[in-house]
């Protein structure tokens, strides 16, 4: 009842500040409120006893990622007036089709096999149960190679955001090898016939 | 006592509040990489709930690579965003037509 009444608390905030997220009219509104969605899940996701990726998504979302989003955010100097035209045009049918894919997806989801007594039976682990131990002794034997490949692409990005926002420096004076290469005796040296000057 | 449906109906309401989101908000492209979030976030929420319900520790490791691939996905659409924003001086997708698309 207890694990209940803390689910629903939850899970009501997750709802409404993920509603908050896609009509709020700031966008650093915007942002601060899928933070609070993200701790909400972080806290179901505690409840459903999985501890490490509960962290982990405080840390690595809410710690990176969405610091990434407020500094770009307020870093572009964004004309928010003409983003927010066609919101009213566009509600009543994205509402439509959200209510609509809601209703699917909710008659699948509650049949009876997922309501089931089966599926709630859960045994809550013991005190001495550590979720990060497990997740580490699957992790890095079962999915060892998608874990490399996983700091693979943590590395692409990291090369790809880079390569994508450097400018090239104007000002410096860099050598360019290859017009030094190219360059021949007759574009620098110019030998001109003249008088020998007299005493 | 949670049963499985109640996460997975959470997870769907998730879901379909970012649908609209990318709807009614289709010309600021950070609402819509927020709205993507939102989307991975529901879709997290379902593994993680057959994790528990099902006791297979798999699917919490599937989130795990998910939220590694989207913080990397965000990266680079942020930093394209960016780009987009010095280049263009607008981030509204209207204006985003130079291809003809």
């Amino acid at each position: 009842m207890f694990e209940q009444i803390i689910f629903y608390i939850f899970a009501g905030l997750l709802i409404l500040s993920a509603s908050m997220v896609i009509t709020v009219r700031n966008p650093v509104m915007a942002a601060l409120f899928l933070v609070l969605s993200f701790f909400s899940s972080a806290a179901i996701w505690l409840l459903l006893e999985a501890e490490f990726l509960a962290i982990a998504l405080v840390l690595v979302y809410v710690g990176a990622v969405m610091v990434l989003f407020l500094f770009v955010i307020m870093m572009l100097d964004v004309n928010l007036a003409p983003l927010r035209e066609g919101f009213a045009r566009h509600l009543p049918f994205g509402l439509a089709v959200a209510v609509l894919m809601m209703i699917a997806m909710g008659l699948v989801v509650n049949s009876s096999y997922f309501r089931s007594e089966g599926m709630a039976a859960q045994v809550s682990f013991g005190p001495g149960y550590s979720n990060t131990t497990e997740l580490g002794q699957v992790l890095y034997t079962d999915y060892l190679y998608p874990f490399e490949i996983a700091g693979a692409i943590l590395l692409v990005a990291i090369i790809a955001a880079i390569s994508l926002t450097t400018r090239k420096p104007r000002s410096t004076k860099t050598q360019q090898p290859g017009l030094q290469v190219q360059v021949r005796k007759k574009d620098r040296l110019r030998i001109i016939k003249m008088d020998a000057e007299k005493q | 006592m949670i049963v499985l449906s109640d996460v997975l109906i959470l997870a769907a309401i998730l879901f379909s509040i970012s649908v609209a989101g990318i709807f009614i908000n289709r010309k600021n492209v950070i609402i819509l990489l927020m709205c993507i979030e939102l989307m991975l976030l529901s879709v997290n929420m379902n593994f993680i709930a057959f994790s528990h319900f099902l006791h297979d520790i798999n699917g919490q490791i599937f989130v795990f690579f998910i939220l590694t691939v989207a913080a990397a996905e965000s990266a680079i659409g942020l930093a394209i965003l960016v780009v987009l924003f010095r280049n263009r001086q607008t981030i509204n997708v209207d204006d985003l037509d130079s291809m003809k698309g």
